[in-house]
């Protein structure tokens, strides 16, 4: 079963490498003209010495053309394996683009619930970390793994070329060295995933601290902090310490088994020339040189395999994200929503995120076009789900909701989105500067419009206070901006786009009133004639609405206008009266 | 890099035996051409085989030998770089949790919490490894030309010509990727903020549906990023080709000169088989430097990053002869001609503020978005310095109180409201380590959170997930002011923190907090004028100035700001 996942992965890798086949091709037929010509370089230093015997016995004229040979080889190893660099180098960045352009847009379509449950420092980390591993991984691979195949074999190849006693006897020994390594293989897995196990526990630590620091220093509690931190940091350093040192045998040992071979193929090698005279000092070289070259991929093999389980393990895991369910596709041929009037219907809605546990049931709206609807209720009363289910980031369980008189899930998620404003209660900027943020909604608006919306918002006055206007580059999550300030950057956003129906999330619960006044006034003018949805705590904000849902639990327990819900004196008018409270 | 140095002092030891053992192995490979050319010269061209087996033992020995000298080499390194991990993240750790609000703003969580993993990991790999082998292979490599001259002293200049060559090449291919390699870690910065950022705001990103242009705009960093990467890789790839050349050039230049010694019978077959070999470990030995020296650069561009954050020193020194306070003054707390700008930024936050709370009192800060209101309040806890004039907490300049006296007896509920991961109980001890439950109850109970608790199935052992995840944002923000009550502050500061509450709970917790046994000094931020309207002393701030101070029905006759936001919010009483 796990073998079976692992090779659906390899497949999955080998697809987006299938793409780079000529660079694959190439660096494959690089690899081998650089490997054969490397060690044939070994051959032709020992047809020289050969030729070197002593004083008064050597044959200049027979070794100018060899050295010239070796030249030229040496010259064509150079190049070839440049050339092999760089198709490897090619090869897996371009992967690794490829990947995380999937990746990316993948994010793009996957439905917001799976989104919603998924900490995005952990998305993050698949499409950013995971990818760079496997890159490290992948190109590790490419240079040492065919490399260090077509070495051993080469190598192997010229040795029984020249000697087959000898290159028995180095065959013999090699096993020995596979051993080894896959000993030390399996008691440092145990310590390295005691390590993995704890820098995870770590890094959890770090970004909770980190994130709130603030409040850290507020309670004084830097020193406690520490302690925890030390703590884990003190577990992570033992098992650290033994998983590196462990892991660090695997090449002692190896080059070791490395000098047994070498003494046995000068031991055997000069008996054999003590002997029979079956080799010359010169192959004897070659050979010895070979018997270094034959060991070292072995070393470098263990490791790539490590390095490549790795990459695979992350590969997997950006896998897992891009493999993801997408959205339920738009119907198919779906219409484009046009010429909206702002009506909107709900009929017999159901909606839970998750199966067990119910939330809204058997809901009935309706809105007639220009109509203001607020919203309130205790938080988690499923205000937002409304929203949620407007926009279609969620779809509906059962029922039926239409805008305009079409139904919402016949329609294409762009068109019916675009009808929509939306300011929502978790302000969100990107970094960039305020006129792009602004111009979001509307990427032709020009200076004038985005001017013209900032000063209906009264957003203009601080823009133009900060030190580069509109021109200011923010930083994620708007940086020094106060929250207010955001709040009213993204009700200028909605006021450049102008859509026909509006939703505001609790959108004025962090603006001041008396700015929320100015903002009032000028969403008063954006309202009329446009069917607007509003969820707000203050009820100052929502008495002149058109219909007022009472929400609890999920259920609309009570629906009217602000006088009538006075009158019946339920929910809505104890919420009411509270406010007066001292 | 030079601050990081410390952090090794403490395992000097290990420092100095793992390269010293790695040497020795070193040493002993080196003996290993010398006893081969005695194989050939002595062995074989006087046939004898005793001779012939017992060097192949002495081989033996040295692999042996170098072996424990590789793994006592390997285990220190591995200690000392490990040791000098954890030790600098600690450190580093430790650095962040003295920074001010000001660097928090400015450095960003992000940026501090990828030095404090993946940064640290790669410079800890780094030192690991250079100590493996940084001494090493230069050691192999002037070793060989050292053991060249007693092999040959003319044969052995090819060698001295050889290595500054080969020095100039890995220097200079090194010189030229570390600036590259540098703006490559920007790019991926680029990328990893792209991704970041889609994901936060899936939601209005999807209402203005961006997608496309999203992924437009990930597809040219993410290219960029690739081209970039490529660029540098070119660069990398000609170091083991231009290596190869020239050591294999000084095989030629060797093989033609040692056939003219031998020619001349000043050189034996076996002594020129002998100098082939001190080549080619001298060849093997760069193929590791060049791997090695793409890992060193890494870890140099990690340790600058990290050295960065270590040289940030704190902005808000604590003053030497820090006092205690005196807890007894009447008055509580004393804003003089206060001024405040935030760091890069071109106006001030706060201008000329002054005003007196006494000890007790409620006072209540009301006022525009970006009037001022946070700043004026967490000035008093110092989480920033004014710029201009002096806040006073229990009559003593907060400069000359030792920051964590000071804090003692603040609490501040933030905005956000924030737990941690942990149960309900560690949270809220937060406020006052080891606090007995009866405390804990009895600051649940004014938070008006006992019902949250009482809700949950394991009551104060309740596991609260990371950010607080299981709770709801009513839930959460009661909790943040119990905890803030759990300190039994003598200053309690409100920082817009009733939010999230509704009308009824926000009048119920004001109420209990009048009724606490000790009352505190109450600083109320709110928008709401109910929140504050009952408060002893009013602020109201508007740009940063302080328009109005007074009672509410002093302000209401006084104030056109406070009237403007009073009259928005009870619109009949203005009738």
């Amino acid at each position: 079963m796990k073998n079976k996942a692992r090779k659906k992965t390899l497949t999955k890798i080998l697809l987006y490498i299938g793409r780079y086949r000529f660079h694959l091709i190439a660096s494959l037929i690089l690899c081998i003209i650089t490997v054969a010509s490397t060690l044939y370089v070994p051959i032709l230093t020992g047809r020289i010495i050969d030729l070197i015997v002593g004083a008064g016995n050597v044959d200049f004229s027979l070794i100018l053309p060899i050295l010239l040979q070796i030249a030229v080889f040496v010259g064509i190893t150079a190049v070839t394996q440049w050339l092999m660099g760089l198709c490897n180098n090619h090869m897996t960045y371009l992967t690794v683009r490829d990947i995380r352009a999937d990746a990316f847009s993948r994010i793009q379509h996957l439905p917001l619930s799976y989104l919603d449950q998924s900490p995005t420092g952990d998305l993050v980390s698949r499409v950013i970390a995971d990818v760079d591993q496997f890159a490290d991984g992948l190109l590790m691979g490419f240079t040492q793994l065919f490399t260090g195949i077509l070495t051993i074999l080469g190598t192997l190849y010229f040795m029984f070329s020249v000697n087959a006693i000898i290159a028995i006897a180095v065959v013999v020994i090699t096993p020995l060295s596979l051993v080894v390594s896959a000993v030390i293989a399996k008691s440092t897995y145990k310590m390295f995933l005691l390590q993995t196990k704890t820098r995870g526990e770590q890094t959890a630590l770090i970004d909770e601290m980190i994130t709130n620091q603030k409040v850290v220093r507020a309670f004084s509690m830097e020193d406690e902090v520490q302690e925890r931190f030390d703590e884990v940091n003190e577990r992570l350093e033992g098992f650290s310490l033994r998983a590196i040192f462990y892991s660090s045998i695997t090449n002692p040992a190896t080059r070791f088994i490395n000098a047994l071979v070498y003494a046995c193929v000068g031991v055997v090698g000069a008996i054999i020339a003590i002997t029979s005279g079956g080799i010359s000092i010169g192959q004897l070289s070659a050979i010895l040189s070979y018997a270094n070259q034959y060991t070292k991929p072995f070393n470098e093999i263990s490791g790539v395999v490590t390095e490549l389980q790795g990459a695979l393990a992350c590969a997997d895991r950006v896998f897992e994200l891009i493999d993801q369910p997408i959205e339920f596709p738009d119907k198919s041929p779906a219409q484009s929503l046009d010429h909206v009037d702002g009506s909107a219907s709900l009929t017999d809605v159901s909606f839970s995120y998750v199966p067990e546990q119910r939330l809204i049931e058997h809901f009935n709206l309706s809105v007639k076009p220009g109509q203001r609807v607020a919203i309130v209720g205790p938080t988690g009363c499923g205000k937002t789900t409304l929203i949620n289910l407007l926009m279609r980031f969620y779809d509906v369980n059962a029922g039926e909701i239409t805008v305009s008189g079409q139904c919402i899930m016949d329609v294409t998620r762009h068109s019916l989105r675009a009808n929509f404003g939306m300011v929502l209660q978790e302000t969100w900027l990107r970094s960039g500067t305020i006129r792009d943020n602004i111009k979001m909604a509307r990427m032709d608006a020009t200076d004038e419009e985005i001017i013209t919306a900032s000063k209906a918002t009264h957003a203009h006055s601080f823009i133009k206070r900060l030190p580069n206007g509109y021109d200011t580059v923010i930083s994620e999550d708007g940086g020094n901006l106060s929250q207010g300030q955001k709040q009213l950057l993204c009700i200028t956003r909605v006021m450049l786009a102008l859509p026909p129906m509006l939703i505001l999330d609790e959108a004025t619960s962090s603006i001041d009133t008396r700015t929320e006044q100015r903002i009032q006034r000028a969403f008063e003018k954006l309202m009329t004639g446009r069917t607007s949805f509003i969820v707000a705590h203050r009820l100052s904000t929502i008495q002149n609405a058109d219909i007022i849902l009472v929400m609890n639990q999920g259920n609309v327990i009570e629906q009217g206008t602000h006088e009538e819900l006075l009158a019946a004196n339920g929910f809505y008018a104890k919420l009411y009266q509270s406010q007066f409270a001292a | 890099m030079k601050t990081l140095f410390p952090f090794l002092k403490p395992y000097r030891k290990e420092c100095i035996i793992s390269p010293l053992f790695k040497l020795l192995e070193a040493l002993l490979e080196l003996f290993v051409p010398l006893i081969m050319a005695a194989i050939i010269d002595h062995g074989i061209a006087a046939s004898d085989k005793g001779y012939v087996i017992r060097l192949g033992f002495a081989l033996l020995g040295l692999g042996l030998l170098g072996f424990g000298a590789s793994i006592t080499a390997q285990y220190f390194a591995a200690k000392a770089a490990v040791g000098f991990g954890a030790h600098l993240k600690s450190a580093l750790f430790a650095h962040i949790q003295r920074f001010s609000y000001t660097e928090l703003d400015r450095i960003g969580s992000s940026t501090l919490i990828n030095r404090l993993t993946s940064d640290l990991n790669q410079v800890q790999t780094g030192v690991n490894m250079t100590l493996r082998l940084l001494l090493r292979s230069p050691f192999i490599v002037f070793g060989a030309m050292i053991m060249a001259f007693t092999v040959d002293s003319k044969i052995a200049l090819i060698f001295v010509g050889l290595i500054p060559l080969l020095a100039a090449v890995v220097i200079g291919i090194m010189r030229l990727t570390l600036p590259r390699h540098k703006e490559v870690q920007g790019q991926l910065d680029r990328v990893l903020l792209g991704t970041r950022e889609t994901l936060t705001g899936v939601r209005v990103l999807r209402a203005f549906n961006k997608e496309e242009d999203e992924i437009k705009q990930f597809s040219e960093d993410n290219t960029r990023l690739a081209d970039m990467q490529q660029r540098v890789g070119r660069l990398s790839a000609l170091m083991n080709p231009l290596t190869f050349v020239l050591v294999n050039g000084a095989l030629v230049v060797l093989l033609w000169n040692g056939a003219w010694q031998v020619e001349l019978g000043i050189l034996s077959q076996g002594a020129v088989v002998a100098l082939v070999n001190y080549l080619s470990q001298i060849l093997v030995e760069l193929i590791k430097l060049a791997n090695l020296i793409v890992t060193i650069t890494k870890a140099i561009a990690c340790a600058n990053r990290i050295e960065t954050v270590l040289l940030q020193e704190p902005s808000m020194a604590e003053t030497p002869s820090a006092r205690a306070v005196p807890v007894n003054a009447s008055e509580s707390v004393c804003f003089d001609h206060v001024s405040t700008r935030y760091q890069n930024a071109s106006d001030d936050s706060l201008t000329d503020v002054s005003f007196r709370a006494l000890r007790g009192q409620t006072i209540g800060v009301i006022g525009g978005t970006g009037s001022g209101k946070s700043t004026l309040v967490n000035l008093i806890p110092r989480f920033y310095d004014a710029s201009f004039g002096t806040v006073a907490v229990g009559g003593v300049d907060v400069k000359e109180q030792s920051t964590e006296a000071l804090r003692e007896q603040i609490a501040i509920v933030p905005q956000k409201a924030v737990l941690f991961k942990g149960t309900i109980r560690e949270n809220l001890q937060w406020g006052k380590q080891g606090a007995a439950d009866a405390e804990l109850w009895e600051a649940l109970e004014t938070a008006q959170a006992a019902d949250v608790v009482k809700g949950k199935s394991s009551g104060l052992d309740e596991f609260i997930e990371q950010n607080g995840r299981n709770l709801s944002g009513g839930q959460r923000q009661r909790l943040t002011i119990a905890r803030a009550l759990v300190k039994k502050p003598s200053i309690l500061i409100l920082d817009d923190s009733a939010s999230a509450l509704d009308y009824a709970t926000d009048a119920a917790l004001r109420k209990a907090l009048r009724e606490m046994q000790s009352p505190a000094t109450v600083f109320i931020v709110s928008q709401r004028a109910s929140s504050i309207r009952f408060a002893d002393l009013i602020l109201v701030l508007d740009d940063g100035e302080l328009v109005g101070s007074g009672t509410h029905d002093q302000l209401l006759q006084s104030c056109d700001v406070y009237q403007d936001i009073y009259y928005s919010q009870y619109p009949k009483e203005a009738i």
